[in-house]
């Protein structure tokens, strides 16, 4: 079986006993809870973009400002210009209960991720590069590997190699907050109080298109996700991230 | 039962009793301190009450963000629009001279004020963004009567809680609570740009509350009330925003 991995256990007749599971419950359960929320903050946030698909820099924009790109798609609302000869049902207003609501269920989730991964060890073990693979070597060795689709090394069942760890650190430390930040900016309650979240990215409009920006790359991240999850094995890999269990020959019966 | 699953369920159960009751206090807190929403039922509530919340506390006072005079937009976009109403154009055909403002509810002194009027008291000014919630934007400068200021010629009374107001178009009505009706930038607007407030953006009155949305600043202003309860407005949602799906607050 191509995707099979060992469970490095000494005693291989015990071994069926003495599982140890590869990812943590918690891990498993905020993983879980912020792919939920993606979804639902990708599909509202769409919804949302379809009233005005035009995207500006700077702290304006409007149908009669000049835009930085503009999507080529309908619109919801009649004052767009798109080309197109109809106009899409308004769909913003359970879209803005739904993203903002899931919003923050994602921030508490990934608070507690970030609080636990901290204090449990995760984000040292886990997901900080190994002192061995900090080196240009380590890293073309890895991109290299990566680019040629050589089958993962068997420590890998195990835990992350160091392409995963860059881009998952990327993801949770990076594209998440960015996202959080640009989405405040937006806010003109929140900019009120604090008006640095909105003049730091340059203007209102400049907050929004990041955010979108930002959304293409997480995006993109869940894609070779996914992508990357069917070449290591679908099965295996799915299981681990639901019942923690890592390896695919130990059937508990 | 072993004593250790015994014991991790009294604890469990212990936590959870803890939980509830906390949740109950922390419900009870926010609406004494006003800190839920009208629309907080429903699937949502939970979401809308955690912004509203925590936008209450943390920008009760706080100002929204001014900008310079060449910040100022080309042109001010006048957003689609339904053509006005019969009431609306028989107004506008004699110049908006006869508009009335009328005010009542909790209030000493109920009244009725003309634009004439209203532009006697204290001119103030600001350059401030308008955010549609589709996205888009403009900057204008908005000149008008502190809504602070009618309210107290008219006399609020202690009790008062929230202030609704009326479109002169039917079914356009919004309500703000006191931290916003009281704040020093939400305006009774009937200027813009030094000149009168074109029809387009509002004319010849609309509510401008910068710290929210777009939709919350409704245009062609013609009755304010004020009260201590949205529960008879309506739906009772609080405005005619949830009414049709989208929220009351708009601070985002």
């Amino acid at each position: 079986m191509g995707d099979s991995v060992c469970v490095p256990s000494p005693a291989s007749g015990v071994s069926a006993t003495t599982v140890t599971s590869r990812h943590s419950a918690l891990v498993r359960i905020t993983h879980w809870i912020i792919t939920l929320c993606f979804v639902a903050l990708f599909v509202s946030g769409a919804e949302l973009v379809i009233s005005h698909p035009r995207f500006y820099w700077g702290e304006t924009g409007n149908v009669l400002t000049t835009p930085l790109f503009k999507l080529p798609i309908p619109s919801s609302r009649a004052l767009v210009p798109t080309g197109y000869g109809y106009v899409l049902p308004d769909q913003n207003g359970w879209s803005r209960y739904l993203h903002f609501q899931t919003a923050w269920v994602l921030v508490l989730t990934g608070v507690l991720y970030v609080i636990f991964s901290f204090f449990s060890g995760h984000l040292w073990k886990d997901l900080l590069p190994g002192k061995a693979d900090l080196s240009w070597r380590a890293f073309s060795t890895a991109v290299s590997g990566h680019l040629r689709f050589k089958p993962p090394s068997k420590a890998e069942a195990w835990s992350y190699n160091l392409l995963q760890r860059l881009t998952y650190l990327f993801v949770i430390f990076v594209l998440f907050p960015l996202m959080i930040w640009t989405g405040l900016a937006m806010s003109p309650a929140f900019v009120s109080a604090v008006p640095a979240t909105v003049t730091l990215l340059g203007g209102q409009q400049s907050a929004r298109t990041i955010h979108f920006l930002d959304t293409v790359l997480l995006l993109l991240f869940l894609l070779v996700h996914v992508v990357m999850i069917c070449i290591a094995g679908f099965r295996t890999r799915m299981r681990a991230m639901i019942t923690g269990q890592a390896d695919t020959n130990l059937e508990r019966t | 039962m072993s004593d250790i699953s015994r014991r991790k369920l009294i604890t469990t159960g212990l936590a959870a009793a803890a939980g509830v009751s906390a949740l109950g206090v922390a419900a009870r807190m926010a609406q004494k301190y006003g800190l839920v929403p009208p629309d907080h039922g429903g699937i949502y509530g939970l979401g809308e009450t955690l912004t509203y919340a925590s936008q209450r506390l943390l920008t009760r006072h706080s100002l929204a963000r001014e900008f310079r005079r060449n910040q100022i937009s080309k042109i001010p976009l006048a957003n689609e629009m339904a053509p006005p109403n019969e009431a609306f154009k028989r107004l506008q055909s004699g110049g908006f001279a006869d508009w009335r403002l009328s005010v009542d509810g909790l209030v000493d002194r109920p009244a009725s004020f003309s634009l004439n009027q209203l532009k006697s008291y204290p001119i103030r000014s600001q350059i401030t963004q308008l955010a549609c919630e589709e996205g888009w934007s403009y900057i204008a400068e908005w000149i008008g009567a502190p809504l602070s200021h009618v309210l107290e010629v008219v006399g609020t009374q202690p009790k008062a809680r929230y202030v609704v107001y009326f479109s002169i178009e039917p079914d356009w009505w919004e309500s703000i609570d006191m931290a916003d009706a009281l704040h020093p930038q939400t305006f009774l607007a009937y200027g813009m740009n030094g000149n009168e407030l074109p029809v387009g953006n509002g004319g010849p009155l609309r509510l401008r509350l910068p710290r929210q949305l777009g939709y919350k600043s409704v245009k062609f202003i013609t009755h304010l009330t004020v009260t201590d309860s949205l529960k008879g407005f309506g739906k009772g949602l609080g405005s005619a925003s949830p009414e049709a799906g989208y929220a009351w607050y708009a601070g985002i």
